[in-house]
């Protein structure tokens, strides 16, 4: 099993019309500008509705019969309730521990995991290639995973939403592939002189490794953050539930029955418990997060998974 | 010497650029060739012109030679492989309890209950191949599969091809941005937005009703399922899914299409003739693991979604072996189809990549 990018490299984008191409037909490009449009606006329509909802007064909601597309006014205090302590304040609280506790470890497996893969020919270097790269094509199935992770005594236990998603085999490849695809004159002249392992990795490759760690991070944070199907295998106690839970139960369940709008808006039916501005509001909390910190990632995103484009 | 690493010139790696061994081509036009000089193809391996002339040391030494060389690599490789020790190969191994009568409340904890259960050969297949909710998740998973290939596989490179399509760099880089974002949505959010546009109390079905129209029930009608799973699927993950191909694309040289120009071929025809041949290898692997996924349709969605349409429509694999298998405490069935699954995905991606190589492709890993 050897490891060659299936694509080799990135010319710089062409930034004009090659001489010899056509001019484009208004028609098409008329088509394409259509599609393209469709295409954002399908991405961003829903976030927008969404945002503005939970930005909404009452009146402004109840005047739109549920979701508001134009802003009237502005009100926090959907913001102001869910921060004010209660499930979803936790909630925030045990998905920011598990982004960031969690990608910790993992960025530090991997590092030095991918690492000490990264040198060809070194001692057992194939057989701990092998195993890493076993895991893309022989996985567990649910049950021995829940009985190992309950046997370990991790039931209403973070720590359960941690270990078992802790190395991921794929993030492990791409940054082995990156490591090897810098200069390696610069290590070995460092190993030379005498600098051990260790201190080349923290000392030289680390340094220029910043993409794509950037981007691992990314990777392992939002996994962690996303965290919904082990929370609910693993986590009774709903004072561990972390966001996507929380979202789950307010904004899921809460709207389960379909006419639950028609109904809410007769006169006498009891207050249906998070109002909308609340539960648009939660669902904006749990995407910040992602929308924050991707600009700043996302510029490395192509590097980053191209070299992830490797066979094993 | 001996701290610097021999790996690079010996090994199977082909030698470097500025290494003898590979100066054929241009580079031996540039004079006239000398009498006598050994044509590559005879010349000795790279690998054994840097050995020293010393007898070669015996396998046993050279080995322990470079475990003293390499011990702290290994040292640092050994927590990751230790936590996949844990937690993906020992329950991997845990799929034997596929053949027990397994019983969770024999002993304190489940290794002990592992070693009281008893062995009943092949008795919960039995019982899976007996039970008409399992055939019936089988086919619902296929059917999904089935309709993300047909559905879903051809987007991004059609939009990835649209997007290479685009000279204005900064118009291309904002629509890249904004593609990508829903990736990393979770999947409870996907399905919160699909509901607070389309659902019962959604958007649609808000403006349709205060225009006096009956809106359709796109969130719980079991019949079209399978389009609003695709949708969500083509929603989320359709902007990166073109990552991987606008890199293959920006890859074919351009001198290509300038030919094909020259020779009267037109947009289509260049579309047709280099474009897509030159990103067939990307296409094939990723339909390769996408074959060999076939029966992973993706566990959270369909959770999420099961109660609203009915585990008629929605029952998957994986579901099954949640509901049936794990809420039910029928360990030893619920491992059994996870082992099925496990076995039936392995075949395909192999004989998927066999297939590829019969067509002289690639695959997943090389024939060796």
């Amino acid at each position: 099993m050897s490891t060659t990018p299936i694509v080799t490299k990135v010319p710089p984008p062409r930034g004009r019309r090659q001489p010899w191409e056509e001019k484009p037909s208004a028609a098409g490009q008329t088509g394409k500008g259509a599609v393209l449009t469709f295409v954002v606006l399908a991405v961003l329509f829903p976030m927008w509705v969404i945002v503005v909802t939970s930005l909404s007064p009452r009146e402004a909601i109840n005047n739109a019969g549920g979701l508001v597309i134009v802003p009237q006014g502005l009100d926090f205090s959907a913001y102001v309730a869910i921060f004010s302590g209660g499930r979803v304040t936790r909630a925030l609280g045990v998905s920011m521990f598990l982004a960031t506790a969690g990608t910790a470890l993992s960025v530090v497996l991997t590092i030095l995991a991918a690492y000490g893969l990264s040198r060809q020919g070194s001692f057992g270097h194939r057989t701990l290639l092998f195993v890493f790269l076993l895991t893309f094509f022989i996985y567990p199935s649910l049950i021995p995973s829940y009985l190992v992770v309950t046997g370990l005594g991790l039931r209403d236990n973070l720590l359960a939403l941690i270990l078992p998603t802790a190395v991921s085999a794929f993030n492990l490849i791409v940054m082995r592939a990156f490591f090897m695809n810098l200069p390696q004159d610069l290590i070995e002249s460092a190993r030379i002189d005498g600098a051990s392992e260790l201190r080349i990795l923290l000392q030289i490759v680390m340094p220029l490794s910043r993409a794509v760690i950037a981007v691992i991070s990314l990777f392992y944070a939002v996994g962690y953050w996303n965290a919904f199907f082990n929370a609910m295998l693993y986590i009774q106690n709903r004072d561990l539930d972390p966001i996507q839970r929380v979202l789950q139960q307010y904004v899921l369940a809460g709207q389960a029955p379909p006419l639950r709008g028609d109904v809410a808006n007769l006169p006498g039916v009891a207050s249906v418990p998070p109002s909308l501005a609340i539960q648009m509001a939660v669902v904006v909390v749990t995407i910040v997060p992602c929308v924050v910190i991707y600009p700043f990632v996302q510029r490395h995103f192509v590097k980053g998974v191209i070299i992830g484009a490797v066979k094993g | 010497m001996s701290t610097v690493h021999p790996a690079r010139s010996e090994g199977s790696a082909a030698p470097g650029p500025g290494e003898p061994g590979q100066t054929s081509g241009p580079g031996e036009g540039d004079g006239p060739p000398l009498g006598g000089v050994v044509p590559p193809s005879r010349r000795p391996p790279a690998s054994t012109r840097h050995r020293p002339a010393a007898a070669p040391l015996p396998r046993r030494v050279r080995l322990a030679r470079h475990f003293r060389r390499d011990w702290p690599l290994i040292a640092m490789t050994l927590p990751a492989v230790a936590f996949l020790a844990v937690f993906h190969y020992l329950p991997t191994l845990g799929n034997i309890i596929a053949f027990q009568d397994y019983n969770p409340f024999l002993g304190d904890n489940p290794l002990q209950a592992f070693i009281y259960s008893d062995w009943i050969g092949f008795g919960n297949f039995a019982v899976l191949f007996g039970d008409y909710l399992f055939w019936r998740a089988l086919f619902n998973t296929l059917r999904f599969s089935f309709a993300q290939l047909i559905l879903f596989f051809p987007l991004p490179i059609a939009l990835a091809i649209l997007l290479h399509s685009i000279l204005h760099e900064k118009i291309k880089v904002f629509i890249q941005s904004v593609v990508y974002l829903p990736y990393f949505f979770s999947w409870v959010i996907v399905v919160t937005f699909f509901q607070q546009m389309f659902g019962g109390a959604g958007l649609l079905a808000q403006h349709m009703r205060s225009a006096g129209l009956e809106p359709p029930t796109i969130m719980t009608n079991p019949d079209t399922f399978i389009f609003l799973v695709t949708s969500q699927i083509v929603w989320k993950d359709v902007g990166w899914g073109t990552i991987i191909f606008l890199a293959a694309l920006s890859a074919v040289n351009p001198n290509l299409y300038e030919a094909a120009a020259a020779d009267g071929a037109g947009r289509w025809r260049r579309l047709w003739h280099i474009t897509l041949p030159g990103i067939r290898p990307v296409i094939v692997l990723l339909l390769i693991l996408r074959l060999g996924d076939s029966l992973t349709v993706g566990f959270e969605q369909f959770i999420l979604q099961r109660s609203a349409v009915g585990p008629a429509a929605a029952e998957v694999l994986d579901t099954y072996i949640y509901y049936h298998g794990l809420l039910t405490q029928q360990f030893g069935v619920g491992a059994a189809a996870g082992l099925f699954k496990g076995a039936v995905g392995l075949t395909l991606v192999l004989i998927a990549n066999k297939v590829a190589h019969r067509l002289g492709e690639q695959g997943i890993y090389k024939k060796t």
